[in-house]
């Protein structure tokens, strides 16, 4: 059991952006029928998601969040010490796009600053290596910029993922205090399922060439995609959430002495609403204590569970509130962290277009 | 028996008849997300998984049945 626990860490703020554009399930249907994509939102909960337009990245969905980060806490740029970038869909193979980010927002040369690249449980293990870094130095504060645009990744010609991504982007401020005491996570992998999810080319294992783009029928039912597009093995995603999720949070919450009764929320990774009930059913959790932004914003990847707690806690994070997440996803990698939240600060989230705030 | 075949017709949320020998593959209904609804009914009702690549081998409705309950 690999098991982390920080003393005195905490998040202070968050913010989050997402594109304008607005895709409405039920009425996404150049390339299926209406019956079928009211049948696939039926059973994934789904109604809409945000599309980012060809000029906006992660990484200005990230900017767009940090900037109404910094103006609604009155936050100096030469007190962030350390910025770590969350994502799969970023700017480009090479340079890091934290390290861009450090520019754009006006940071100083000091600023540490890298990129995690891992997929849905990617954001408790930012925190987890942000919370490692801030309890063991003096580092003022840190942010977390955690961006993804899934829609650019898979086939509209895909039903088995056609109707499941969306795109959004999340600032966190870390900050150290005693107020925030004990935090405690679990992080796991499985690369012999590396195969479940994966966008088998464009990496250096099979290059982009011309054949790589070409779409092709992949399966009886006649769905389309490219090498470069991802696919999904949906079975046996769900098989392997069904074994892991609920031991991992059992396992977590043995170690912490916790019980699941002693949380304010939970906050699952926005898969889709047929896992996550399943889950909270198979774990008896307290649906009341479960925030969910599957319908609006569907599944965003590493973003969906600091935009939940964004678009869903603002108001409620007043006083001490303590918190379960819970991630899986690509690699298969899955985590569980338990993490305090003392008046943590939500601003509204800001729309973008064409690369910019509106 | 009965009680499987009623709950596996609820699972797959099918209107006509489930019957033993039906090959559940060729029914209307059946697509990846009746076959995410089976993963879910074998978990629930017998604490049942299997990887895709094993289900593949299914053919009717008799051969999940025999693997919900191990005969």
């Amino acid at each position: 059991m690999a098991f982390l626990q920080y003393e005195g860490v905490g998040i202070a703020a968050m913010s989050a952006a997402v594109p304008k554009n607005v895709i409405v399930n039920r009425e996404y249907t150049d390339v299926f029928s209406k019956e079928e994509a009211n049948e696939i939102v039926d059973k994934t909960g789904i109604e809409q998601r945000r599309f980012a337009d060809e000029n906006t990245c992660s990484s200005d969905l990230c900017f767009a969040a940090a900037e109404k980060l910094f103006i609604d806490n009155d936050i100096k740029r030469e007190d962030i010490e350390l910025l770590v970038f969350i994502s799969q869909t970023p700017d480009y193979r090479m340079p890091a796009t934290s390290v861009t980010l450090q520019h754009r927002l006006g940071l100083p040369n000091n600023t540490i600053a890298f990129d995690i690249n891992l997929g849905c449980s990617a954001f408790l293990y930012g925190l987890s290596v942000v919370y490692s870094m801030m309890e063991r130095s003096n580092l003022k504060k840190a942010l977390i910029l955690d961006g993804e645009t899934r829609s650019k990744v898979y086939s509209p010609r895909d039903r088995r993922s056609a109707f499941l991504f969306g795109d959004g982007g999340v600032a966190s401020l870390v900050e150290r205090d005693p107020k925030y005491g004990k935090s405690t996570f679990s992080l796991n992998s499985d690369g012999s399922r590396a195969d479940l999810i994966m966008i088998p080319a464009g990496g250096y294992r099979k290059m982009s060439s011309a054949e790589t783009v070409v779409e092709r029928v992949v399966d009886e039912y006649g769905n389309m995609r490219s090498d470069e597009q991802g696919y999904m093995r949906g079975g046996d995603v769900f098989n392997f959430v069904i074994r892991e999720i609920p031991r991992d949070i059992k396992n977590t919450l043995d170690f912490a002495g916790n019980t699941i009764d002693d949380f304010d929320f939970i906050v699952f990774h926005q898969a889709n609403n047929f896992i996550n009930s399943y889950i909270m059913k198979k774990m008896k959790m307290d649906a009341a204590k479960i925030p969910s932004t599957i319908a609006k914003f569907g599944n965003t990847s590493s973003v969906s569970v600091p935009l939940t707690i964004v678009s869903e806690m603002k108001g409620k994070l007043d006083g001490e509130k303590e918190v379960l997440m819970s991630a899986f996803g690509v690699g298969m990698t899955w985590a569980t962290a338990i993490v305090p939240f003392v008046d943590c600060v939500i601003s509204d989230i800001v729309e973008v277009e064409n690369g910019h705030a509106l | 028996m009965n009680e499987f075949l009623e709950l596996f017709k609820e699972a797959i949320e099918r209107e006509g008849e489930v019957k033993m020998e039906d090959n559940f593959r060729q029914y209307g209904e059946w697509d990846s997300m009746a076959y995410l609804s089976v993963i879910a009914f074998m978990d629930d009702k017998y604490g049942k998984q299997m990887e895709e690549a094993e289900f593949k081998l299914l053919q009717t409705v008799r051969d999940i049945y025999n693997f919900c309950t191990g005969e």
